[in-house]
């Protein structure tokens, strides 16, 4: 293998000599002081390369010496991989030792150990290609399947095939023999490069299935499917990490991947303290149970936080092989342009925008892209939902990350800071915001199906009336309540019980968190009847009074388990108060 | 410190700018601190033979032909149970006439908690400012920073918030403090007999600037002694973080270095989070220390978009703003922009179980009386309503929001619960009907 020596350091670039050939891309360590810093190619001159340093480089000198590995940044995937917390770099963090984190320290994201109980898909004789399932192991209840080795290329025949049985990820599960006549032994261990993306796949229509989140304004407003890709942009403390939370505890998803890149460690610490404590509403099962957490905190070395977002999406793109539902967030994906940004400063590169690097928005399109909802060559189906947060400088949304995400993302939840001051959470801009997939359709059919065909229909009458009651309320500004005709106040007002009663959410009250897409139904319905009335109304201070006393029962509808008597007890004073209006 | 035996002494400067040396040396560590004629500096790039230093002073006054000494280590602090009651400058020597420090040599800006070692922060600190304790409850683990003009009064709230935290220890680190505020801190913890809790490192605007670049990992090595191996809760005050990052652009300039936003440089985010995630709340196996950074961070005309509060509004839990309310002409904690990301592990769960519903209700309330304002001020009639709410403001900013007030978290709830029930009608306030029904009377 080739080797290199130190030759200069600035920060966690460092340049080596080397021997022999490198690769773009290629993974060394470095010795020093008896740690090996793990390090990835980004520039080669001649016989000087530039690699990044994932780990600090205090102490490093000139002269140390570097050993490459032939490969690129890799991840091992294999059954067992659920409710663990990974660094980055695929490291297990329960297994490293001590409160703080070593330099140098490297853990083993699988354990070898663990029995599984293997059943075999595929016959001896059958052909197979790569991703090609071969049997099945079952992980918190979710059958998980053993694949063809991804790299493999063209057919192979099977052999042998284990029996059914109990057997550890390293056990040879089958052989294959390959059109050349050679054998592969097959263990539950895959290998992908993180950079890559996996393209396993028959084809990749347009997504169509509503993704439920619980989260009205989300699915109700602006639905994101499942295979999606949606973003959700928004200045600090305009609840950004509790939507995504809210989404990722609530989302109907068989996995659930959760990339904290460059955030805060408590963001982390809240999920994998509550998560074991909930339950997924759609399984009954511990959240955690379907749940990995990718977690490189702000504190944590800068390059690997590039690396968490790739390696979070190569586990989401494993597991959609399997033909599981994947949900995969990236909070925040400003974090890891901003590690970029760093990186590409110390090689002194020509900036782009605001010192960004001139190809991240090609770098952000291809991420996204590598999300979707894909047929599998054995016909079944799989998806991968990418939602990502974006945190916009001084919260304007006219920067590189915002920017280049807009022209890729489907789903674009901008979150507001005149809401969030007003604590009108989730803080999504009604307005501003938008799903490209209202106007699929592909999704037209399919929501057709669940709910049925008048609801796009319902939808888009209630953002046009918000769009309206925002107009309204400028000029009721600049005009006084006076200045403009009773009505236009009772238009006002039908706009703040959408806003109020459908798109408010109390994310820390226990029914109001969730809402199942049926209750939405219904609460649109109730909205669709409140705004459809004529009241005439003689004067605006009674308009006022009326829909303030209308809201408090709606909200008070909402907070009342579904189905409860308080449910429909609630539901009969709303219809009793809306009584004398109704012709 | 005298120069040991054996060690290589250099004596050739290549280049000199106003923050950095340059020279050609072998076997030196990054981040490695070396001695230029007694100056010192630290190594921030090796490119082959050539090593460029940082010298903390400033190069004024250096001459080509300068001794230079490496000292085979990075920045470090001895620490001990002796720290406590101390003054130090940003190198730990002491500046109060005391003796030096005996203790264990640590390297300053070490590794960061692994977050599977984390606990969950539930502790509330008490603060009896009912800005805080109520809206923006604070948690032990948690870092935020004040947001304020350098006239308000942060540093006089602050050293209240910091004697009432029950805190084991407290460590002041002063970043470009004027020597008045200095002495403001000095005697307020002594007049109130707090001296031996607490450690100092102080940069003042007298000492060189990058000096001040060690303040804040000096003063967190100092609490991650006591929170690690003392198992105390500690409280560490940061001020001001906008000079920090001043000296942060300073040196990043001086190596040529592409400036982001604001002339500061890209890394400035990185830079921070490293300070303000060494907030811990460790889990009882490790000891069940706490580190609790309570910070500031000036602006310049109430300005957050600037690049100093908004990449440290998206580091922190939560920021805590101060602003002079003329209607009753003193200073209170603005309830709309500020924020506490913690609070909802407390509110309701330590405190009352009416405290989430009736926190938001009455800012939404005095909300409603900062739009009657507006609609005061363009010459509109007010409704019944609009002066009910601006009534209500008033008597809220004064006997909760001002800093002066000093409550336990009770008796804000029940001043809340008479505010609202003497303004306004029950279907206005928007609660559950399970809390009015218990708490809505006189």
């Amino acid at each position: 293998m080739t080797k290199g020596t130190v030759s200069g350091v600035i920060a966690n670039m460092v340049t080596l000599i080397v021997d022999g050939p490198v690769a773009q891309g290629e993974i060394c360590y470095i010795e020093t002081g008896g740690d090996r810093l793990m390090s990835e190619v980004i520039k080669v001159v001649g016989k000087d390369v530039y690699v990044q340093v994932f780990e600090s480089t205090r102490g490093l000198k000139v002269g140390a010496v570097a050993e490459f590995t032939g490969h690129m940044l890799e991840v091992r995937l294999a059954p067992g991989m659920l409710s663990k917390n990974y660094d980055g770099l695929q490291n297990d963090l329960d297994k490293m030792e001590g409160v703080f984190l070593k330099r140098g320290q490297y853990t083993n994201p699988l354990d070898e150990d663990r029995d599984w109980i293997f059943k075999p898909i595929v016959k001896v004789g059958d052909v197979v290609q790569a991703s090609d399932w071969l049997g099945e192991v079952i992980e918190n209840s979710q059958p998980l399947k053993i694949m063809v080795p991804f790299q493999m290329e063209g057919k192979a025949t099977v052999k042998s095939i284990a029996a059914e049985g109990t057997y550890k990820i390293v056990d040879t599960i089958a052989v294959l023999v390959k059109e050349d006549g050679t054998e592969l032994k097959v263990d539950m261990i895959q290998h992908w490069p993180v950079k890559f993306a996996m393209t396993n796949y028959a084809i990749k229509p347009r997504p169509f299935k509503l993704l439920e989140t619980g989260v009205r304004t989300i699915d109700t407003f602006n639905p994101i499917t499942e295979g999606g890709t949606g973003f959700i942009p928004g200045p600090f403390g305009t609840g950004k990490t509790v939507l995504q939370h809210a989404i990722s505890k609530q989302a109907e998803a068989d996995i659930v991947i959760i990339a904290a890149c460059g955030e805060r460690a408590n963001e982390v610490v809240e999920i994998f303290t509550e998560f074991p404590e909930l339950d997924d509403p759609h399984t009954g099962r511990k959240l955690m149970e379907r749940t990995i957490i990718i977690a490189n905190t702000s504190n944590m070395p800068v390059a690997a936080r590039e690396a968490s977002v790739y390696t979070a999406m190569t586990m989401a793109e494993y597991y959609r092989s399997m033909g599981l539902r994947v949900l995969l967030m990236a909070d925040s994906t400003s974090r890891w342009a901003q590690a970029l940004r760093e990186m590409s400063n110390r090689m002194e590169e020509l900036p782009g925008p605001d010192a960004f690097p001139m190809d991240l928005s090609a770098l952000i399109s291809n991420f996204y892209g590598r999300a979707g909802y894909v047929v599998l060559n054995n016909g079944k189906v799989g998806s991968i939902t990418f939602i990502g947060t974006v945190s916009p400088a001084g919260g304007n949304l006219k920067e590189p990350v915002t920017e280049s995400t807009r022209k890729v993302a489907r789903c674009f939840y901008g979150l507001e800071q005149d809401r969030a001051d007003k604590k009108r959470y989730p803080a999504v801009n009604p307005i501003d915001s938008y799903s490209k997939y209202l106007e699929y359709p592909e999704f037209a059919d399919y929501i057709k199906g669940v709910i049925d065909d008048k609801w796009i229909g319902k939808v888009n009458n209630l953002k046009t009336r918000m769009q309206r009651g925002k107009e309204i309320a400028e000029q009721i500004n600049i005009l006084g309540d006076d200045g403009v005709p009773v009505d236009y106040h009772e238009t006002f007002w039908k706009s703040e019980v959408i806003d109020f009663i459908l798109l408010q959410q109390d994310a820390f009250d226990e029914v109001d968190a969730v809402t199942p897409l049926v209750r939405q139904e219904a609460i649109v319905n109730k909205v669709m009847q409140i705004c459809e009335i004529d009241y005439k109304f003689d004067n605006f201070l009674d308009v006022v009074d009326y829909f303030k006393k209308l809201i408090n029962l709606c909200k008070q509808w909402n907070y009342s388990e579904y189905k409860s008597e308080q449910y429909y007890d609630f539901e009969r004073q709303i219809d009793e108060f809306l009584a004398p209006h109704v012709d | 410190m005298a120069t040991t035996a054996f060690q290589k002494v250099y004596t050739k400067i290549s280049q000199i700018t106003k923050a950095t040396c340059s020279l050609k040396a072998k076997g030196v560590g990054y981040d490695e601190l070396a001695r230029i004629n007694g100056r010192l500096a630290q190594v921030v790039k090796i490119a082959g033979d050539d090593v460029t230093l940082q010298v903390f002073e400033g190069t004024g006054g250096i001459p080509t032909n300068a001794e230079v000494v490496f000292l085979g280590k990075a920045p470090s602090l001895k620490v001990s149970d002796q720290l406590a009651g101390r003054f130090f400058n940003a190198y730990g020597d002491p500046i109060d006439g005391g003796p030096a420090i005996e203790g264990k040599e640590v390297e300053i800006g070490g590794p960061s908690v692994n977050p599977v070692r984390r606990k969950q922060p539930s502790e509330l600190i008490a603060t009896g400012i009912a800005g805080i304790d109520l809206n923006n409850t604070l948690v032990s683990g948690q870092k935020i920073p004040f947001f304020a003009d350098p006239d308000q009064p942060f540093n006089q709230v602050m050293a209240l918030v910091a004697l009432r935290a029950k805190a084991d220890k407290i460590i002041l680190g002063g970043m470009g403090m004027t020597n008045d505020d200095y002495y403001f801190f000095r005697n307020t913890f002594s007049n109130a007999g707090a001296l031996d809790r607490i450690v100092s490192f102080m940069n003042t605007t007298e000492d060189p600037a990058v000096e001040r670049l060690l303040v804040p990992d000096m003063a967190l090595t100092a609490a991650e002694y006591f929170a690690v191996e003392k198992h105390e809760k500690v409280l560490v005050l940061l001020t001001d973080m906008t000079s920090y990052a001043d000296s942060l652009s300073i040196v990043s300039n001086r190596m040529d270095q592409i400036p982001s936003k604001d002339s500061m440089p890209g890394s400035l985010y990185s830079d921070l989070a490293k300070i303000y995630e060494k907030a811990v709340q460790f889990p009882p196996e490790a000891g069940g220390g706490s580190i609790t950074i309570i910070a500031v961070t000036t602006l310049s005309g109430g300005d957050i978009t600037h690049a100093v509060p908004d990449n440290t509004g998206y580091i922190t839990e939560g920021q805590l703003f101060l602003r002079r309310d003329t209607d009753i002409g003193k200073v209170i904690i603005d309830p709309f922009r500020s924020l506490s990301r913690l609070k909802q592990l407390v509110a309701g769960k330590k405190t009352r179980k009416d405290h989430s519903q009736i926190m938001n209700a009455s800012i939404r309330l005095y909300s409603d009386a900062a739009n009657a304002k507006t609609k005061l001020e363009n010459g509109f009639d007010l409704t019944d309503y609009d002066n009910r709410c601006l009534d209500f403001a008033k008597e809220y900013s004064d006997k909760l929001l001002a800093i002066d007030v000093n409550l336990d978290t009770t008796e804000m709830l029940d001043v809340t619960w008479k505010l609202l029930y003497k303004y306004f009608k029950l279907e206005e306030v928007n609660i559950k009907k399970e809390l009015t029904d218990q708490y809505w009377h006189e």
